[in-house]
């Protein structure tokens, strides 16, 4: 075998180094930064500091909220995810059928990923809003007891709703793209023997989408656990009591509202060893079970 | 040849701007007000600017005081600090706690400040316990009781008469609701600074110990005391039925009120902008009194006052003194404090307004400056600094917040308020 290389040593490093360029100034430099300062102690100007160790970690761990914001995240990501995921998913399997303005519904469908998540938050504050929401209205008629300024419950169904309702459009994409890569032949065969729509649809479609499920359900997961903070906090500001306060939520919270930002650091340490865990987690168990085809 | 003529054209554009920025001063100044209020601070800018050359006060808006604070925070951290920032009464002690960080107001006016010019009860405040004037109060407000005059008659009470204590609001307030009049009695806007802060201060009971954290940073909670516990259980008792309604923790509640859904509102004196504005028929009183306390006796000052920051040019600090000279001009104060509402924050401006015989036309607007100045303030009611104020808020929301859901009690929430709250003070201070 004849192995190739370049002509000179400096061309592959300039090759990638845009590329460690970003890596080092978006992500190795901040994270180093927060290691440092989730050891540290500090007044809100930065004047004092002091060298305290893992103090911030195991207050942070011992917390009462933080566990509670765990939680809440569980909640709020895994309700997030299997919501903009099977509403994509039958959405995308409504629009194969569309035989006439396809495009269109197509178009129309993928319209709110353009929409920032705080303007999605904002949307749906406007609509839901105890005293002027449009739907808050008759909502209250129907005999609910519409609060979610009160309400966790409630509070909680409203951001899973402008949060999952923000995702759908790219998840539709996505599943749309994954539909047309299944072979019409094998729907077609499975039909002439006589499955049902509901059985081709769990034994052909289904399985065979799975590595798209498998990606979106990665994605979706990173999604509602980082980019999420907008609607939170246009929506609910991590209220009523601390009811849609997420691990993300909390970090900004605690580091910006409160000025603890030795706590603040030290929870965004622990969120980054989480996600690479569970991104980890993913790639090594999950994956496995994926069918290529 | 074309070409070049465009050249020369803007290279001479350049250098003109150029000549123009170095004569002015340029002054940054970050703010927090919205609405009404927004367009008083663009107009004392633009007129401050019209008045002079040598310097530019541009004002930015950086969102609600929280918001405004912590982008203060990070632009000094980051080395780029604005030059005056509006930091609410809160923030106080944050930024008190920041020495080094900020440039004492008594040292930007040097010589020509004469601090007896200025309301006492406001200044002592944003002093240091030494007497050094720190902050500019730029904004100070006092919460008022306004009311819907169209629907007190509605519901058969008499329009000409707020109500005076707590037992009156919520008689009212049930009545209100009860005629129909409006789907809510009684809402009210920042739940911790008017039911309270204020409240303590007002019926001259303790909120916190140390003089409410004047006298020491040490300070310990009292707000779960009985004459608290009675006060929210009412309030927890009124919300189950939509009688008293929950807006949200800062100025929420004000939409609702504008909207004609309640009767009797609570808030800032610096709300009244827009309570003009719509043009609804409102009446104003003072802040109720609890009949078991000891008061009434004076309210705190709430609102905002303005931040100089440290390491600034020397042109900078000029500029600044001077805004700060023009500020505290009669015809300037007099012009906020009629059109926003918030207090005038020198005696000259208050005489002045009395003797035009505005609050004869504008019965109710004397009522928040009367409620601050009325008494010698006690060891109760100077005022209130922890150190982390904002985060006690915080606390005391959420767990309000559970109470009005109907998920603890008072006594309950209070406790829980109490105990979280001292021990998020006793690690700010490092204890």
């Amino acid at each position: 075998m004849h192995r190739a290389h370049f002509p000179h040593r400096l061309l592959p490093w300039l090759l990638v180094a845009p590329q460690l360029l970003i890596s080092a100034v978006f992500f190795y430099w901040p994270a180093g930064q927060a290691l440092w300062q989730s050891m540290l102690r500090e007044d809100a100007f930065g004047l004092k500091s002091t060298f305290v160790g893992f103090a911030n970690f195991r207050r942070v761990l011992s917390d009462p909220a933080w566990l509670n914001a765990i939680q809440v995240t569980a909640v709020f990501s895994l309700l997030t995810a299997f919501f903009s995921m099977a509403i994509a998913l039958f959405l995308a399997v409504q629009a194969e059928k569309v035989v006439r303005g396809r495009a269109f519904y197509r178009t129309l469908m993928i319209w709110p990923y353009a929409v920032a998540p705080a303007i999605a938050g904002m949307l749906w504050l406007f609509m839901f809003n105890p005293s002027f929401g449009t739907l808050a209205w008759p909502l209250r008629q129907l005999g609910i007891r519409w609060d979610p300024l009160l309400d966790g419950e409630q509070a909680m169904t409203l951001v899973v709703a402008a949060a999952s309702w923000k995702q759908i459009s790219y998840n539709f994409l996505f599943f749309v793209a994954g539909l047309q890569a299944i072979p019409r032949s094998l729907l077609e065969a499975a039909a002439i023997d006589g499955a049902s729509a509901r059985r081709r649809f769990w034994t052909i479609t289904f399985p065979l989408l799975a590595p798209t499920t498998f990606f979106l359900l990665v994605v979706n997961s990173v999604y509602a656990l980082f980019d999420t903070f907008g609607i939170i906090h246009a929506v609910t500001g991590g209220g009523p009591g601390k009811s849609t306060e997420t691990l993300v939520y909390k970090v900004y919270n605690d580091g910006f509202v409160n000025l603890r930002f030795g706590d603040s650091a030290a929870q965004s340490v622990i969120l980054m060893g989480i996600v690479i865990a569970l991104t980890a987690f993913q790639f090594k168990y999950i994956e496995r079970k994926v069918h290529y085809g | 040849m074309k070409r070049r003529t465009f050249l020369t054209a803007t290279a001479l554009a350049l250098i003109v701007q150029a000549g123009a920025a170095a004569a002015q001063t340029e002054i940054s100044w970050w703010h927090a007000m919205t609405g009404a209020n927004a367009e008083v601070v663009e107009k004392i800018a633009a007129d401050f600017n019209a008045s002079q050359s040598d310097y530019k006060v541009t004002p930015v808006f950086k969102g609600t005081y929280p918001e405004t604070l912590n982008a203060g925070i990070a632009a000094f951290r980051a080395g780029q600090a604005p030059d005056i920032i509006q930091v609410f009464d809160v923030g106080t002690g944050v930024m008190m706690a920041a020495e080094g960080a900020v440039k004492p107001v008594a040292e930007v006016l040097g010589d020509s400040f004469d601090k007896s010019a200025y309301l006492p009860g406001i200044v002592a405040y944003y002093s240091k316990p030494d007497g050094t004037m720190l902050s500019f109060p730029y904004n100070s407000s006092s919460p008022i009781l306004y009311y819907n005059k169209d629907i007190f008659e509605k519901a058969g009470l008499d329009a000409a008469t707020p109500p005076k204590t707590w037992t009156e609001v919520w008689d009212m307030a049930k009545k209100i609701k009860e005629s129909g009049a409006a789907p809510c009695g009684y809402t009210s806007t920042w739940l911790t600074w008017i039911h309270t802060e204020n409240f303590a201060a007002w019926n001259d009971v303790s909120f916190a110990t140390n003089e409410n954290g004047l006298a020491d940073v040490n300070a310990e909670l009292k707000i779960n005391d009985p004459i608290f516990v009675n006060h929210f259980q009412a309030l927890a008792d009124l919300a189950k039925d939509g009688t008293f309604k929950y807006g949200g923790r800062t100025s929420e509640a004000k939409q609702v009120f504008l909207a004609g859904e309640c009767g009797i509102f609570t808030e800032s004196s610096g709300g009244l902008g827009d309570i003009v504005k719509s043009g609804m028929n409102y009446g104003i009183g003072q802040l109720p009194y609890d009949e078991a306390g000891n008061g009434p006796q004076n309210t705190v000052p709430g609102g905002a006052s303005l931040w100089v920051m440290g390491g600034k040019s020397d042109e900078t600090y000029e500029g600044v003194a001077a805004f700060f000279t023009y500020l505290s001009r009669t015809d300037v104060q007099e012009y906020l404090h009629q059109t926003s509402g918030y207090l005038p924050v020198t005696m000259e401006a208050y005489e002045a307004t009395k003797a035009s015989g505005f609050y004869e036309k504008n019965p109710g607007r004397e009522v928040p400056i009367t409620q601050m100045m009325g008494k010698e303030p006690t060891a109760n009611s100077k005022g209130v600094r922890l150190v982390n104020l904002p985060q006690v808020r915080d606390i005391e929301n959420e767990e309000f917040e559970k109470m009005l859901a109907g998920e603890q009690t008072a006594q309950e929430a209070l406790d829980a308020a109490v105990s979280r709250g001292n021990e998020a003070i006793r690690q700010a201070i490092g204890g």
